[in-house]
């Protein structure tokens, strides 16, 4: 079981590494509309600080859209997606490795991003940490989650705004929390009881989401 | 072993076939025939699990193959009409790669053999992209080489292979129902199996199954 979930993450991870334009350019996005704000709304430190939190979790959602569509649609173009399902085990296990596999390439360079950006906000070093960690907790949510939209709009004729559509609302959980640590540690609240949300959410969309993405996708072979 | 009984298959409104029966036993092959559009690759994927039949019932070992989902599918290798390799990655790792999810041991070794035997050795590392239609079909026919589950379904093996890689293709039927295997296969050409014996089925002779719902 392990060995498969083994198995699909090296060959995604490679996969991804032969065509890392697709993870420059989502990482290159969330630079650019991150560093946007400071250039739009003024420089004052005061202001930047308050809108830090929300502008890092919107644009880190925004980027891992982008790399959404994707995360089915070659597999399904090129029929590796019939021999996932026919293997076996469980499609199940197979979406969780997918799922594992995508974070590792969209949501783990957002993690290490989102610090250095943070500067240009002002943020204090508290902060700037309690952002990083409620990312590193909060984007694995945000990849299993949109793995169950990938599924469902996939062979969709204009799937991108579809997916978008279904799935940026689920979304707002995990943006209320993830810039709520921010903001509580800013103002001196704690950013406890967030985070620990936030860490409920992700273990729920990691672990839950696979189950209907794999019944999306027999769907979506039939 | 294979068993299946009076399936009919629904596109749309449109009925492909209707009352499609046939008994497969280790070591036979059934050759599916037919005009295209007849419905050939939708009892393929009927076959597999992976498209419902409409109506009537597949059977494996006597158990319906619903039933027995994972103990099925490890008896199965379907090659579909898709090369299902990565464009990104080579004949090598691909072959590496399949039998890996398929969670099976095959090493190095023994898939740069497979390799050599389809005539990829050479360009076995070299990215699928850059092989032609007919090297990417031999890549991923590769994987039957080493292959060991009990019943093959392909989906037009023969496209795009030129004389000398179809008889090397019916070769590895032929020795697949010599160990026992299950074969089936749609093509438009006839080929020869050298061990086995050969049942063939035709979809779409009769206009009377096909028609409007």
């Amino acid at each position: 079981m392990l060995s498969l979930i083994r198995a699909v993450i090296g060959r995604d991870l490679r996969l991804a590494m032969r065509r890392q334009a697709d993870i420059v350019a989502a990482m290159f996005f969330f630079i650019i509309v991150v560093s946007l704000f400071p250039l739009g709304v003024g420089p004052e430190p005061e202001q930047l600080r308050r809108l830090a939190p929300g502008v890092l979790w919107v644009a880190a959602l925004l980027a891992t859209m982008l790399s959404l569509p994707r995360l089915f649609a070659d597999d399904h173009r090129d029929g590796t997606l019939e021999q996932l399902a026919l293997a076996p085990e469980p499609l199940a296990l197979i979406v969780l490795g997918k799922v594992i596999a995508h974070w590792l390439v969209a949501g783990l360079p957002l993690v290490v991003l989102a610090p250095v950006l943070g500067i240009q906000f002002d943020l204090a070093t508290d902060a700037l940490a309690v952002l990083t960690l409620s990312l590193l907790i909060g984007t694995p949510a945000l990849s299993g989650i949109g793995a169950i939209g990938a599924a469902l709009t996939l062979g969709v004729r204009g799937g991108g705004v579809l997916l978008s559509l279904l799935v940026l609302p689920l979304y707002i959980p995990v943006l209320i929390f993830g810039a709520g640590a921010v903001d509580a540690t800013v103002t001196g609240l704690g950013a406890q009881a967030h985070l620990s949300l936030l860490g409920a959410l992700a273990l729920g969309g990691v672990f839950f989401a696979p189950w209907p993405t794999a019944a999306a996708l027999r769907v979506a072979l039939e | 072993m294979l068993e299946a009984s009076n399936l009919e298959c629904v596109r749309g409104e449109r009925r492909l076939f209707a009352g499609v029966s046939f008994r497969l036993a280790a070591g036979e092959m059934l050759a599916l025939q037919g005009r295209n559009g007849s419905g050939k690759t939708s009892l393929l994927r009927m076959l597999c699990g992976l498209t419902p039949a409409a109506s009537g019932e597949i059977r494996w070992c006597g158990r319906p193959i619903a039933q027995i989902g994972e103990e099925f599918r490890s008896e199965l290798c379907f090659l579909g009409h898709q090369n299902a390799i990565k464009e990104e990655l080579t004949p090598l790792e691909n072959l590496l790669a399949t039998a890996r999810l398929a969670q099976e041991a095959l090493d190095e070794e023994a898939a740069l053999a497979a390799l050599e035997l389809v005539g990829l050795l050479g360009r076995e590392d070299l990215a699928c992209r850059y092989l032609s239609q007919g090297q990417k079909r031999r890549a991923a026919l590769a994987r039957l080489v080493h292959e060991k589950r009990a019943l093959w379904v392909l989906d037009e093996p023969y496209v795009a292979l030129d004389r000398a890689a179809i008889d090397l293709v019916a070769g590895l039927v032929g020795a697949h129902l010599q160990r026992g295997g299950l074969a089936v296969l749609t093509t438009h050409q006839a080929v020869a199996v050298s061990a086995g014996s050969v049942r063939e089925l035709t979809l779409g002779d009769d206009a009377a199954s096909q028609q409007r719902l």
